[in-house]
């Protein structure tokens, strides 16, 4: 009974860990700890970025978890890290920590919508003048503008959506369509270097990388599942953007 | 443009957009300030490098990521949390995807031979970065071993 609850917790801080998108070796380690300082000494863990197993070795005992979303939330990490050191230190108890663990999987705390989307405007904005390299200031404004647009709109859909590939492709169509239009009503200059800066909240660079450090730690599977993902993104969002310079 | 107004520039730019990135990703409120800062950190290593000593850019694209992984190992045991809470946000002003989307775009408008050369760059730039990443791991691992 006591191994039930044990692996199970261990399961969930697991799922909690790759929604957010930590790398897979944490994931492992985590898993492992917990497991480790709950009393089981050798604990098999197997993880995926689409499911989890874990088993006692001297057990016939084996569970698993299917992880159904993935995403980007650095919360969910620092907190499951968190919780997980405080179970070393015997500053929680076992069923502590699973209630803890349930807690943050329902209630994540968030950053409010709208300072969300004035981050995007930032970050659209400022990374275009970095990209860029020619100290466009003429298309500032214009990239801001753009950039909240397309990540208001992105963030809506996700909630309404689970196909990440629709609200990617929807808000990147509505980063190129407003650049375009902004351009077209002389708002600003360079159509390429506002669509780049707008878009940069939405492109999965950081996966691209991710998913190569996994490859090259040893997570074969994981990498190419991660590579892929960040590849239909890609794609999702050059052709969403694409679809503007085809017909206009 | 003076080189100290351009300079400027550029850490003001990189933090700010660093800081902006991780706000989105929901980066701990406490680890924010740093966060950008190894962004800018990276971010001015790289940019001195490929327009000021002209070492390349897959040189530059891995040394800016060594001095990010390098900050996300110390801000990671000053604040107790995660390397990752760092490295992700400070990684984007360096992370190809710029050229990805122009790779795509590309592809979509029919010009294969441009496609296939920004795609090209694309995995290089992030096998470098990945590998300046471990570079910093490899080295944060030997010397908190001897400490």
């Amino acid at each position: 009974m006591q191994n039930d609850e044990l692996l199970k917790t261990c399961l969930l801080a697991g799922r909690i860990m790759i929604e957010g998108g930590s790398e897979m070796y944490r994931v492992d380690d985590t898993m492992r700890r917990i497991a480790q300082n709950g009393g089981a000494k050798n604990a098999l863990v197997f993880t995926t970025p689409t499911g989890l197993f874990i088993g006692l070795e001297e057990t016939p005992m084996v569970k698993l978890n299917p992880v159904d979303r993935r995403s980007i939330d650095m919360e969910k990490v620092a907190q499951v890290n968190q919780l997980s050191r405080e179970f070393a230190t015997q500053a929680i108890t076992l069923s502590g920590l699973h209630r803890a663990l349930q807690r943050l999987d329902q209630h994540t705390p968030f950053f409010p919508f709208w300072l969300q989307v004035i981050a995007a405007a930032v970050c659209s904005t400022t990374l275009m003048v970095v990209f860029a390299q020619t100290y466009d200031w003429v298309d500032m404004p214009l990239a801001a503008v753009v950039g909240a647009l397309g990540y208001a709109v992105y963030g809506k859909l996700s909630s309404l959506t689970r196909v990440r590939f629709i609200s990617e492709l929807i808000g990147a169509f509505v980063v190129g369509f407003s650049a375009w239009s902004g351009i077209r009503l002389g708002l600003g200059q360079n159509l390429d270097n506002v669509i780049i800066g707008a878009v940069m909240p939405l492109v999965p660079g950081v996966a691209i990388t991710n998913s190569i450090r996994d490859m090259l730690a040893g997570h074969l599977l994981s990498g190419i599942a991660r590579g892929m993902e960040a590849l239909l993104s890609a794609a999702a969002i050059g052709v969403g953007i694409a679809v503007i310079f085809r017909f206009f | 443009m003076p080189y100290g107004i351009q300079l400027l520039i550029q850490i003001s730019f990189s933090y700010l957009s660093t800081v902006a990135f991780a706000i989105i990703i929901n980066v701990p409120r406490k680890a924010l300030n740093l966060a950008g800062w190894a962004g800018a950190i990276g971010w001015l290593v790289y940019w001195v490098l490929l327009y000021d000593l002209d070492v390349g850019r897959m040189l530059a694209n891995l040394l800016g990521a060594f001095a990010i992984g390098l900050c996300g190992m110390i801000f990671s045991r000053l604040k107790k949390m995660p390397v990752i809470i760092f490295n992700i946000p400070g990684l984007v002003p360096l992370v190809p995807g710029a050229t990805a989307y122009q790779a795509v775009r590309a592809l979509v408008l029919g010009q294969v031979t441009e496609a296939s050369r920004l795609t090209v760059r694309v995995a290089m730039v992030a096998g470098a970065i990945a590998v300046g990443f471990m570079l910093a791991q490899l080295l944060a691992e030997q010397t908190y071993r001897r400490a």
